[in-house]
């Protein structure tokens, strides 16, 4: 099996170096038959890597351990549900899901333009190959994932406990998915610009990538938080760690590209700004999965090594200097056909929202790399942290929300000031309303930043919630449907201003659970034993009782521990009962045979189980830290090690039960970190809010080509009559 | 490399010259593609279209004032007739198969 997977990828590495010359061939000769063999070379690819990855998978499943791959990152013990997503918790697992997905996404692409832009796409499917050859290179010089050992081991390291979460089975294909998406329109761009054909054709042809490249990534995003979150034992979503950050830059130029596309669209003009965005995008993709991979930067996500440095750096130096070249030397045909008609517009208004966008981007990109930059310039590696980039991000996400519901209020090409007056009044009303209303009722004082997130949050639903109310307004009028049936009907025939507004809605949602959050939060880290109580914000917590669990392949989370000790806490507020939270910590085998016949059975990297309360006002969350070092845990450790031979660990895993009795017995102090953060649950709402209104402005619309058909012989006759006016 | 591995890779090399090469082993030329002009055309006359149906929507809620309307649906649509007086000029030239 592993030899076949070898083959296959040396099979790719081939179809890949053909595909290239045929398409360039094709484009450069005039000879379509190759720039159409190029293209199936993508199909072709698709073929192989999905074989590719199912070898390996299979290989997962199977605990076929004489993989290497296999046996580092599984186990016959991890759960079947961690085994399948293990294959991507590898170096060499997740380089394959790259390329793999990459060639998912290039098929379906280039099948969808196999009879449009012949010249672009055929640069594209080059460029396209190009990355596809770049990653399967990688594996089959650097990180093979069918390298084999012979004899095989008879047991797998297993799976990172930390990554025994269920959104870790979504999060990497999610973030893999955005990243790879982010490589389509920049091919097509790059392809636009060497067949020297800019115009509006190759956005339209890959808009929807960038949409959806937008959508996987802020997926991924999403899951990341909640998986540091919920598992991580330090109780916050968002650390601006450089992993997170690396997905988050992409996301950000994604966002101001899908808003400054639409200018091009409809007015010709942007074109340098919105290629350079799709090369910025898609650079900045290969970058994230450079961090995550070459370990470059030190990140609680990073799970690469430091081989695939020199490749992806001269991938990246590549990458910037052609991108730099092509614009430069396009310039003249990338000029602009219109200029702003008004600077109160919504073309202004998104020129804004772009500068704000890319300005994030920018910040976020200076302080991820900033170690790297500072070691270069003075020798020393620095850093910064959470409050530099709280600094310098907040103002610039009041503001972003801020447009986003100044936005939809304003008309294309120009609107007036006595419009604009009378289209603000609805949402100014509202975040007075609830700037009174917090005002008074005390809720945000001494944190103006919050409060001022707040009234911006309720600008924005004022704005949108009009937009929706005068949309179907027009439409009962037109149609005399009643209001539900209008609202769709509404929303069906113009998915992506509506769907938009829907995730202006959700963004504004999530950035209310953000603030709140994280301005109002309590938090208390502190030793406790059983019976004893503190006070976090208006809630008690009482430890009650201590829990333990001896739960070799079977504990009640399954992830595969051997131990996990944890507590009973009791949550009540002014006397009465909230909740009551079971946090715990896992103990895993650590397959270190020096530790002990006892001590390697819960050696491991422990791994917090968080347990909270949540609700839509709070969250109430708890972790804990049990303290197994005593004196007395530690010597029946130390007994277990000198008395059980090391090839009986069913006998080991006795001792791990006396552990366990003794720890129930007379409990030491265990450390608890608890936080009662406020509104966290809109975080994840507006985060599927913002998901929900990007399907709709996804969705193709099946009515779209009748209606193309009517609007063509109305705007004819229409066009027609006024010209002749 | 085992028999079976060999088997199997020159199994899926087969399956894979025969996707690859289909197009220069075929005495069919390859459909020919609108032209590039004519594609850029009907892109932007999507485009058009699509922005006259936002102005009026942009009208219709109350946006625009009606003076704003007539001017930019006056200025969109004369550029709608343009794009589709040259679109009609490229077909004439050159007939769609």
């Amino acid at each position: 099996m592993a030899q076949f997977g070898g083959a296959c990828l040396i099979l790719a590495l081939g179809v890949c170096a053909y595909g290239i010359g045929a398409s360039i061939y094709g484009v450069r000769t005039g000879r379509p038959e190759f720039s159409e063999s190029g293209r199936r070379s993508v199909y072709a690819l698709a073929g192989i890597l999905t074989v590719a990855f199912a070898v390996l998978e299979l290989a997962f499943l199977r605990n076929d351990f004489s993989f290497n791959t296999v046996a580092d990152t599984s186990s016959a013990t991890t759960p079947t549900f961690y085994k399948a997503a293990a294959v991507w918790s590898s170096q060499e697992g997740s380089l394959l899901l790259w390329a793999w997905l990459l060639s998912l996404w290039s098929t379906l692409v280039l099948f969808l333009t196999r009879k449009r832009m012949r010249d672009v796409s055929s640069y594209a499917t080059a460029i396209l190959l190009g990355f596809g050859g770049f990653f399967i290179a990688l594996m089959v010089f650097y990180a093979n994932p069918f390298a084999t050992t012979d004899p095989a081991p008879a047991e797998g390291v297993g799976l990172d406990p930390l990554l025994r979460h269920p959104s870790m089975m979504i999060h990497p294909p999610m973030l893999y998915s955005g990243y790879t998406l982010c490589i389509v329109p920049l091919a097509f761009g790059m392809g636009a610009l060497l067949a020297r054909k800019v115009d509006a054709e190759w956005i339209k042809a890959t808009r929807r990538f960038a949409m959806a490249a937008w959508l996987f990534l802020g997926i991924g995003i999403m899951l990341g938080a909640r998986w540091s979150y919920s598992e991580l034992g330090w109780g916050g979503y968002w650390g601006w760690d450089a992993v997170e950050n690396a997905s988050l830059m992409p996301w950000l130029c994604a966002t101001a590209f899908i808003h400054s596309l639409m200018i091009q669209e409809k007015r010709g003009m942007l074109k340098v700004w919105n290629v350079s965005l799709v090369l910025a995008t898609g650079t900045l993709a290969i970058m994230g999965t450079f961090l995550v991979r070459s370990g470059i930067l030190s990140s609680i996500h990073a799970f690469g090594g430091a081989t695939l440095g020199v490749p992806f750096v001269v991938l990246i130096g590549v990458l910037i200097l052609s991108s730099i070249y092509l614009v430069s030397s396009r310039r003249e045909m990338l000029r602009s056909e219109h200029r702003l008609d008004s600077l109160l517009s919504r073309e202004s208004i998104f020129l804004a929202n772009n500068l704000v966008l890319v300005g994030l981007c920018f910040v976020i990109f200076w302080g991820t790399y900033f170690p790297l930059i500072s070691e270069a310039l003075t020798g020393h590696e620095a850093s910064v942290g959470p409050p530099w980039f709280d600094r310098y991000t907040v103002p610039l996400a009041l503001i972003l929300v801020l447009l986003s519901g100044i936005g939809p209020v304003i008309a294309w090409r120009r609107a007036t000031f006595a419009n604009a007056r009378r289209n603000f009044v609805i949402p100014l009303s509202v975040a007075l309303s609830t700037l009174v209303v917090l005002l008074a009722a005390g809720v945000a004082d001494g944190k103006p930043l919050a409060l001022a997130m707040f009234c911006c949050a309720a600008f924005v639903m004022g704005s949108v919630g009009q937009e929706y109310w005068r949309g179907v307004r027009v439409r009962r009028a037109m149609a005399g449907e009643p209001a539900p049936l209008a609202l769709v009907a509404l929303v069906k025939r113009n998915r992506r201003r509506y769907g938009g507004y829907v995730v202006h809605i959700g963004i504004a949602v999530l950035f209310v659970g953000v603030a709140a959050s994280s301005s109002f939060q309590h938090a208390s880290e502190l030793s406790l034993s059983p019976g004893q109580s503190t006070k976090v914000g208006a809630y008690t917590v009482r430890y009650v009782r201590p829990t333990a669990a001896v739960t070799p392949k079977y504990d009640p989370v399954h992830t595969g521990s051997t131990l996990s000790l944890g507590a009973v806490l009791n949550v009540s507020k002014h006397g009465k009962h909230v909740a009551t939270l079971t946090p715990a910590e896992d103990f895993y085998d650590s397959g270190e045979p020096a530790q002990g016949s006892v001590g390697h059975l819960i050696g491991g990297q422990p791994v917090s189980q968080v347990s909270m309360d949540g609700g839509i006002t709070r969250d109430v969350w708890s972790a804990i830290a049990p303290n197994i070092d005593t004196p007395r845990l530690k010597r029946i450790v130390e007994i277990g090690n000198k008395t059980l031979p090391i090839v009986r660990p069913d006998e080991g895993m006795i001792a791990v039960a006396v552990l366990a009795r003794e720890y129930l017995k007379s409990p030491p102090p265990a450390e608890f970190h608890l936080i009662v953060s406020p509104l966290v649950m809109w975080i994840w709402v507006g985060g599927m809010i913002v998901a929900g209104g990007a399907l709709i402005a996804l969705w193709p619309a099946p009515s779209a080509v009748r209606a193309r058909v009517g609007v063509r012989a109305r705007s004819r006759r229409a066009a027609r009559g006024l010209a002749r006016a | 490399m085992s028999v079976l591995a060999v088997i199997s890779t020159l199994l899926l090399l087969a399956v894979v010259m025969a996707v690859v090469s289909r197009p220069l082993l075929s005495a069919r030329t390859p459909d020919e593609p609108r032209t590039p002009e004519r594609a850029e055309l009907e892109a932007e006359r999507e485009a058009k279209y699509r922005e006259i149906r936002d102005a009026e929507l942009d009208y219709r809620t109350g946006k625009l004032s009606h003076e704003d309307y007539e001017a930019v649906n006056g200025a969109l649509r004369a550029e709608a007739v343009v794009i589709l007086d040259q679109l009609q000029e490229d077909q004439a030239a050159s007939p769609p198969k």
